[in-house]
């Protein structure tokens, strides 16, 4: 091992002790909110500043939000699938902590994907809702998002459900190719990309710069989003190994060969207050 | 802000767009703020009753 190969590991290992990833997560924290409410700002001005298009006319400004807000829907699982890497393959002690810290962020991106998109068709598809490809995948996306939240809340211990979860989130990492190309390989109402594709935009600058910045902000506010919600997460998990020291500590209190009468006892108690 | 409000016959699908974007983004973030009060109170009240990590250190230590 060369010295470049042992500092590039201690600082993943460094990276991986939670008490300072708290530590690291303080500092950038009050950083990254700034920026993000000032991209934010400048975003929403230059979205407000841009022209009607000639056939959208101003629900042109929808795409501003549904935009990036749809690639998120699908970044955030793609980050959710490399940290479920990191749990099967890895064992990485953030890596689940990252996984379900997000899972609750791509859900609501995606929410807001599926509905800006749905007012936006109202005006100029006719309808609110078309069962063709792009839409019904990313529908499959957004209740992928509530089955694993569901999951994670289903298992009590973290790293059961980390395991399950990590299993589901790589499997459904199959239907983002499927979102992506869905408008190439089906015929759908929805228009094939105009941003990232070959050959360059198609969008006209007056809508391609508020669009890139909305992006940009949008993708700052998941990293302070989801930094927060991490921290949030290691913190309950601290929370949980106390109370099992507590329940471990009232226990050893016990008077030895009473504890099950003791625990029999506090049962009925807590039945009988919880009747009551 | 007039430019916001002038926006044809389309208003209220393009205001509607952004208020609930804007709601959204509020209750993820009210969400992760009562959330972080709720955990660093629950460990503090922990600490308070004695039960402290293997290493002795505070739990809501986080700097």
């Amino acid at each position: 091992m060369t010295l470049t190969d042992r500092t590039l590991t201690d600082r993943l290992t460094d990276f991986a002790n939670p008490t300072r990833f708290l530590a690291l997560t303080a500092r950038v924290l009050p950083w990254l909110m700034a920026i993000t409410a000032v991209l934010l700002a400048v975003g929403l001005y230059q979205s407000a500043l841009a022209p009607d298009d000639y056939q959208q006319g101003s629900t042109v400004k929808i795409m501003f939000i549904h935009v990036p807000n749809a690639w998120l829907s699908m970044f955030v699982w793609g980050v959710m699938s490399l940290a479920s890497l990191g749990t099967l393959v890895w064992r990485h002690p953030l890596a689940d902590v990252a996984a379900k810290s997000a899972a609750p962020i791509g859900a609501a991106f995606t929410f807001l994907a599926l509905v800006t998109g749905s007012l936006w068709g109202r005006p100029m598809w006719g309808t609110y809702w078309e069962w063709d490809a792009r839409l019904t995948s990313v529908l499959i996306l957004f209740l992928m998002y509530l089955g694993l939240i569901a999951l994670w809340r289903a298992v009590e211990d973290p790293s059961r459900a980390a395991r399950a979860a990590a299993i589901l989130t790589l499997v459904g990492a199959l239907n983002l190719p499927i979102i992506k190309f869905s408008v190439d390989w089906w015929n759908t109402l929805h228009q094939p990309a105009s941003v990232m594709r070959m050959g360059g935009p198609t969008l006209d600058r007056a809508f391609l710069i508020p669009l890139l910045v909305m992006a940009i902000a949008f993708s700052f506010l998941f990293v302070t989003l989801h930094l927060a919600a991490m921290r949030n997460e290691i913190l309950r998990r601290r929370v949980r190994t106390l109370q099992m020291l507590q329940a471990q500590m009232i226990q050893a209190a016990q008077p030895s060969g009473d504890t099950a009468n003791a625990a029999r006892g506090e049962a009925a108690l807590k039945s009988t207050i919880g009747a009551a | 802000m007039a430019l916001f409000l002038d926006l044809g016959p389309y208003t209220s699908f393009v205001l509607t767009s952004y208020l609930l974007a804007a709601a959204v983004v509020a209750i993820l973030i009210g969400w992760i703020a009562l959330d972080y009060r709720r955990q660093t109170r629950r460990l503090r009240e922990l600490e308070e009753r004695g039960v402290v990590r293997r290493s002795g250190r505070s739990a809501t230590e986080i700097r």
